[in-house]
């Protein structure tokens, strides 16, 4: 009789306070929530509808028109966010990767820090930069005769999810800036001397050798700007309010999705709707996440040193 | 001997006491004016206490924005206070249909009350109220008097006049002729659309008859108030679309805005920051001799916990509070929070008894979304945010506003159909 392998009972014993946790504060509330997209009150009675809720969510032309214009602005928001924060970053991490950049170290810090501070504190401090009033952004902007490029940003349909956007990237863009930083010092001496004994040096070491190098981090920072942009929510509140204003011009999904589960100002709070938007916010990330994984992550080349 | 004798005396008091105590009642009230904390501790139940030996009160309220989800989370768990300030309108009928909140109807201090300040706590057939109305805040515009007095410009009293004072103000320069902006949205709805709208809708008419479905949104009555509003926008300040209702306080507190559409709550804070002397208006009619209606909002009441076990004690205080008495100490404490009571009260505040005796000369209404208007998806209260702010800004015709308020409303509301 062959001698069967003892259970490996330390395993299960070790992974038990992890999967205890995440299990309670992660899994059972997703499927809770799945759940409860899949209910309404009928009747005043909560009653099983099945997908009547997504029906009403994309089918009635109110409720429609709010969630595809909540996720167009989130869309904006996205593309702001790649187009300008993670260029930003890149560059930003290698002019510090550069060996005679001095104070590295100084500039470093100074940039990564609006990442630490909480959303309120920048979403006011920006508002009173940018206020007409009271703010040092028009006084600014005479002092070196473009007064007239001057408008209240903010509360312009046209302008204020766009200046929202660069305001979270100011945020940060610490952050792109870091991960990259980190890949570009992980690139061996070695492979950077024989560039140079080939010749390739400067701006053109960047694009052959140094940018190929770090795709996989600049695909790891394009999936965290995606999740982080398509569950956003407290820079918009914070600033513009639950409504979103002006005209709802900068309601992203979050927003959207707070006001119909908490309800507002007079509106009561609808938990059902409220998941079946937040089942919506899930399956898209979910779908932005698996084109990523398995049709971008897999191409990339990776190289071992 | 002597000693013994003292502490027997002494022990005989303690237990007299203790006897004495143990008759007290104590009632509990749950609040959301965190504000006005001091007010109730020195002023307003010392008072009561003085009056009604026997009971105890004990004010205890919570933040403001948890207020309605820790109130309805203490009635489930049976842990609420024996007294409840109540939100007007849908929050509290939510609580009295699920028999949370005690029917006082038949409390002898309701005759006190008239059906518009009884409105925010009824049922929607009025045959049941259920909180006894404290205050309401009333909407009209607040000036800087010596800007008046500089530029000579009388109180408008009529829209025509109204927008006179207006260019007058521009014209100079000096000041902005009025201090609001759209960034917060609710403003130009609360303080612009529901504060010069009765004067058009001719107040409980014109509200009612929403509800009853016999006039609509589209109508000229409803339409009028944001043709007007329309025109403010040239009157604001610039850069008013990034404006917030702090910017808007802070512009007219340090004189540099002549007008404030305001409500009557701004003014203990006004008092507080601005060193010039305000006065009041109530918003102007279309046209000379046209009554005159102002939003007199019913904002703030307090009901029973129907579980609680010192109802007779409760009931004793609510009686009290439909009192001239407590009407004057709390509209004395809190200026711009007028008693609903229909005995009178005296003000000391100037500009507060200003506010109120409009109730004299003009007809009172509430907001006109709050009543039962809602009450679905979409919201109407949130709507007039939205719709107001896009007329001042003027990126949406008075017109396409209503007609999409209007569509809004009919598309769940089965009178408007």
């Amino acid at each position: 009789m062959a001698e069967r392998k003892p259970i490996r009972w330390h395993i299960a014993v070790f992974l038990a306070p992890a999967v205890a946790v995440y299990t309670a504060i992660m899994i059972v509330p997703l499927f809770a929530t799945l759940n409860l997209s899949l209910f309404n009150l009928v009747d005043g009675v909560k009653s099983f509808v099945g997908l009547d809720n997504f029906r009403t969510l994309f089918g009635d032309p109110r409720w429609s028109a709010s969630f595809w214009n909540a996720l167009g602005n989130n869309a904006w928001f996205f593309v702001v966010h790649m187009l300008v924060q993670n260029p930003i970053g890149v560059a930003l991490a290698a002019l510090l990767s550069s060996p005679r950049l001095r104070m590295a170290a100084f500039y470093r810090t100074a940039i990564f820090i609006p990442t630490i501070l909480s959303f309120v504190i920048v979403g006011f401090v920006w508002k009173l930069i940018l206020s007409p009033i009271w703010g040092i952004a028009p006084g600014m902007l005479d002092a070196v005769g473009l007064k007239a490029l001057f408008a209240p940003w903010l509360g312009k349909e046209a302008y204020a999810l766009t200046t929202l956007a660069l305001i979270s990237v100011w945020q940060f863009v610490g952050i792109p800036m870091m991960l990259i930083y980190a890949a570009l010092l992980s690139i061996p001496d070695e492979v950077l001397e024989a560039a140079e004994m080939d010749g390739v040096t400067g701006a053109s070491q960047f694009w052959k050798i140094k940018l190929p190098l770090i795709l996989p981090s600049i695909g790891i920072i394009s999936i965290l700007t995606f999740v982080g942009n398509f569950n956003a929510f407290d820079l918009i509140y914070v600033s513009q309010g639950a409504l979103a204003g002006p005209n709802y011009a900068t309601d992203i999904l979050g927003t959207f999705l707070y006001r119909t589960f908490f309800g507002f100002q007079l509106q009561l709070g609808d938990p059902h709707m409220g998941a079946s938007i937040a089942t919506a916010m899930f399956l898209i990330i979910l779908a932005g996440v698996s084109v990523y994984l398995f049709a971008i992550q897999t191409r990339l080349r990776r190289y071992q040193f | 001997m002597t000693t013994r004798t003292l502490t027997m005396a002494l022990l005989a008091s303690t237990l007299l006491t203790g006897a004495a105590q143990a008759q007290d009642v104590t009632l509990t009230i749950e609040s959301w004016r965190n504000d006005d904390l001091t007010i109730w501790q020195d002023k307003i139940i010392p008072a009561f206490e003085a009056e009604n030996p026997g009971i105890k009160v004990v004010f205890s309220p919570s933040a403001p924005a948890e207020y309605n989800a820790v109130l309805n989370s203490k009635l489930d768990a049976g842990s609420a206070g024996d007294l409840i300030t109540c939100r007007p309108f849908d929050a509290s009928l939510e609580l009295y249909n699920k028999g949370k909140l005690a029917d006082l109807t038949d409390l002898e201090a309701m005759a006190n009350f008239s059906p518009v300040a009884r409105s925010g706590w009824s049922t929607d057939d009025a045959a049941h109220t259920f909180c006894v109305p404290m205050a309401s805040v009333i909407h009209g515009f607040i000036y800087n008097k010596d800007a008046f007095t500089a530029l000579g410009i009388e109180v408008p009293k009529t829209e025509a006049e109204f927008f006179a004072a207006l260019d007058k103000i521009k014209a100079d320069g000096t000041y902005i002729p009025m201090a609001m902006g759209t960034n917060d949205q609710w403003e130009a709805a609360t303080m612009g659309y529901n504060n010069i709208g009765p004067n058009y809708w001719k107040g409980e008419d014109g509200r009612l008859a929403l509800i009853a479905g016999t006039q609509k949104l589209t109508d000229e009555d409803w339409v009028a108030p944001y043709r007007q509003l329309a025109k403010w926008k040239d009157y604001l300040g610039d850069g008013f679309e990034a404006q917030t209702y702090p910017d808007s306080q802070n512009l007219f507190t340090l004189g540099r805005a002549a007008i404030y559409p305001a409500g009557s709550w701004e003014i203990s804070g006004f008092r507080a920051q601005a060193d010039f002397e305000m006065g009041a208006f109530y918003p102007p009619v279309p046209a000379a001799g046209d009554d005159c209606y102002i939003s007199d909002h019913t904002d703030i009441a307090i009901g029973m916990n129907a579980a609680s076990p010192n109802a007779e004690a409760a009931r004793t205080f609510l009686n009290w509070v439909g009192t001239s008495d407590f009407a004057s100490l709390y509209s004395n404490a809190l200026p711009g929070f007028f008693s609903l009571s229909n005995e009178p009260v005296t003000l000391d505040d100037p500009l507060a008894q200003e506010f109120a005796s409009w109730r004299g000369t003009c007809k009172s209404t509430i907001r006109s979304t709050y009543q039962i208007l809602s009450r679905g998806t979409p919201n109407l209260e949130n709507e007039t945010w939205n719709a107001s702010a896009n007329v001042i800004r003027g990126t949406e015709t008075p017109e396409d506003a209503a007609k999409r308020l209007q569509e809004g409303l009919a598309s769940w509301y089965a009178p408007q159909q």
